[in-house]
């Protein structure tokens, strides 16, 4: 649990089949030729099949999304069912910017996504640096308390924090969406076990030069843990981006809703036959951000979410 | 007001690091206290106020006898529970839960071996198989939940089009309270199971490949070489995600809001008790004690997992 280096990626085939003919004579073992049929037979039942049956299983139901977000409602409401769509026809996504305001949605969840994760990233920086590199009595009573807060459930906290944030009037408002989450257990936790795994030297070169916390943080520190920086914050990212019950709860007006809130409020208004290439079109502009932040981050955001769980 | 302390001491101890004064509050104790707590208290002040006061206050509202949104509310001690308990709901939520969390954890772990087997096969085009079935798991749970809503879909659902293909007629998935709760399980297998390939694929990748050739020069073929030497020392993985999956299954929201938003046969524990307090009822009290009992499920399992892991668990 110390490293964070991301799941391996290494097996990215260019081994060649399984029986690969360099295993030397001397092996007992029973060998085929590489390109013998019983050998291919093989390959593809025991490697290709499996896999594109998998590969499958995820993307058809993503891809029915944006084909049909694609399509009139003449096409959806039909027997005589076509795969592909007619053309590539915006007008769902225009129905539902203003059925809804969505444009609105969107720059909502933009706006909490950002500021409530920057702040996080910062705090688990902050508090990650503290635990590690200052002098403080406590601090393993300290990393115990963020280590339990990792695992209370946030869904057991949403009523009484909604009594809170409301009680001070948080009630449809940005900062009341933001707020409960900002602090920050999985980042802390994360960051002080890399912070852990540097060499001292680096920074008692740095103490010696007579450079103080502030210095050293943000210039010894930040620059040689950004891959478990980025990490935290992609992860961080995407949970703001994908959190549904927390705004649900404080928000019902649509002014201050976030996409996912907002997709619900469209759902209501367009849950018959022919809404559904409008909700298809809400979906995609729910789901297409996060997919393409985790297309090209995807081994920061595989190795935060698999490894930074609850094991000490 | 400590500055005027910290001034030259400081300076010294840089210089010469070698011996530490202890026990005494030296001047740069005294500064790395305050730096400390400037640096941390933020974090940790929000963690208290937003995740272990709202602990404290679930199981106060839970004593009371109250309205949301009221001003007014009076103490009834374990009343809430009592009621919950001898409900003719409870069996019902809790049933629910206990099927939901079961089919979930087993289905997604079960096929989530079977996907990690094949991701761990030497082939090309499993880099990006694997980041193609993981994907699901960081996607948003109300888009996920509305695509499928539409597959599922009686009427124009593909689903419904295919059962048409083979002459059937399609299952009322959305009416019917246990076709609902199976159309739900579905769905959530579908999202979480990547996140169990995955980390058993870390696993079996990590296993003693010595050990697999030798078992292979004795003649084991694949099944028994799996279930002879793969599948006892995934033992720790297994756990692993035994217990992280329940605990998200327990918590599991998002898809059962958006695709049964009635409960309608989906009412799990936490389901329950939002709708107890943010659905038709406003009844704060009692949706307070079905958090706690759903805490206190939560904090069993977490304690049975530090119990038993004792830092065994290696998946990578």
């Amino acid at each position: 649990m110390s490293t964070l280096s991301p799941v391996s990626p290494n097996s990215a085939g260019g081994v060649g089949s399984r029986n690969a003919p360099d295993a030397g004579p001397e092996l007992p073992v029973r060998r085929e030729r590489p390109f013998s049929r019983s050998n291919l037979v093989q390959t593809l039942a025991g490697g290709y099949i499996p896999l594109i049956v998998a590969t499958l299983v995820v993307v058809l139901p993503l891809l029915w999304m944006l084909l049909s977000s694609f399509k009139q409602p003449g096409e959806i409401v039909t027997t005589d069912l076509k795969i592909l769509p007619q053309g590539l026809n915006l007008e769902n996504y225009h129905t539902a910017m203003t059925t809804v305001p969505f444009a609105g949605f969107f720059l909502n969840s933009l706006i909490v996504t950002t500021v409530g994760s920057t702040v996080k990233v910062i705090l688990a920086i902050l508090t990650a640096y503290a635990l590690v590199f200052v002098r403080f009595p406590f601090k393993n009573v300290i990393f115990v308390v963020i280590l339990v807060a990792l695992m209370v459930p946030p869904q057991v906290s949403i009523l009484p924090n909604y009594i809170l944030i409301a009680g001070i009037g948080g009630k449809n408002t940005l900062w009341g969406i933001i707020l409960p989450g900002l602090g920050t257990a999985f980042g802390t936790f994360l960051l002080r076990q890399h912070f852990k795994t540097l060499p001292g030297s680096i920074l008692e070169a740095a103490e010696i030069d007579g450079a103080g916390h502030w210095r050293r943080l943000w210039q010894v520190v930040v620059p040689v843990s950004l891959p478990s920086i980025a990490t935290v914050a992609l992860v961080t990212v995407v949970s703001e981006w994908n959190d549904y019950i927390w705004p649900l709860i404080i928000t019902d007006r649509p002014e201050t809703m976030t996409l996912p809130v907002g997709l619900t409020l469209l759902q209501n208004s367009e849950g018959n036959g022919a809404g559904w290439g409008i909700l298809m079109a809400g979906a995609v502009l729910v789901i297409i951000p996060i997919l393409l932040v985790f297309a090209a981050l995807q081994r920061y955001i595989v190795a935060g979410l698999t490894q930074g769980s609850v094991t000490g | 007001m400590t500055r005027q302390l910290t001034g030259s001491p400081a300076v010294t101890a840089q210089a010469v690091p070698a011996p530490r004064r202890r026990g005494r509050w030296s001047g740069r104790t005294r500064r790395d206290f305050f730096v400390f707590l400037a640096l941390a208290l933020p974090n940790l002040a929000l963690i208290a106020v937003f995740t272990y006061l709202p602990l404290i206050n679930n199981m106060y509202y839970s004593t009371l006898d109250w309205t949301l949104g009221s001003a007014s509310a009076t103490v009834v001690g374990f009343d809430n529970y009592i009621a919950f308990f001898t409900s003719s709901d409870a069996p019902q939520v809790l049933g629910t839960t206990a099927i939901f969390t079961v089919v979930t954890v087993g289905g997604s772990m079960a096929l989530g071996l079977l996907v990690a087997l094949a991701l761990n096969a030497k082939v090309r085009g499993t880099t990006f198989a694997r980041s193609a079935v993981f994907a699901p798991y960081v996607l948003s749970g109300v888009g996920v939940g509305l695509v499928w809503l539409f597959i599922f879909d009686p009427g124009y659902g593909v689903l419904s089009w295919l059962l048409r293909g083979i002459g059937q007629q399609s299952p009322q998935w959305i009416n019917d309270p246990q076709l609902s709760l199976v159309m739900v399980i579905i769905v959530y297998v579908w999202k979480n199971l990547g996140y169990c390939a995955v980390v058993y694929l870390a696993g079996l990748q990590s296993l003693p490949k010595d050990v697999m050739e030798a078992a292979s020069l004795d003649g084991a073929n694949g099944f028994r070489r799996f279930m002879s030497i793969s599948v006892p020392l995934l033992g720790p993985t297994t756990f692993f995600l035994l217990i992280t999956t329940m605990i998200s299954s327990l918590q599991a929201f998002d898809l059962i809001r958006i695709m049964t938003p009635l409960g309608n046969g989906t009412s799990t524990l936490i389901y329950e008790a939002y709708l107890q307090a943010f659905g038709a009822y406003n009844r704060a009290g009692y949706s307070a004690s079905i958090s706690v009992v759903l805490f206190a499920i939560l904090l069993i399992i977490t304690v049975l997992q530090l119990r038993f892991v004792e830092r065994k668990v290696h998946y990578s």
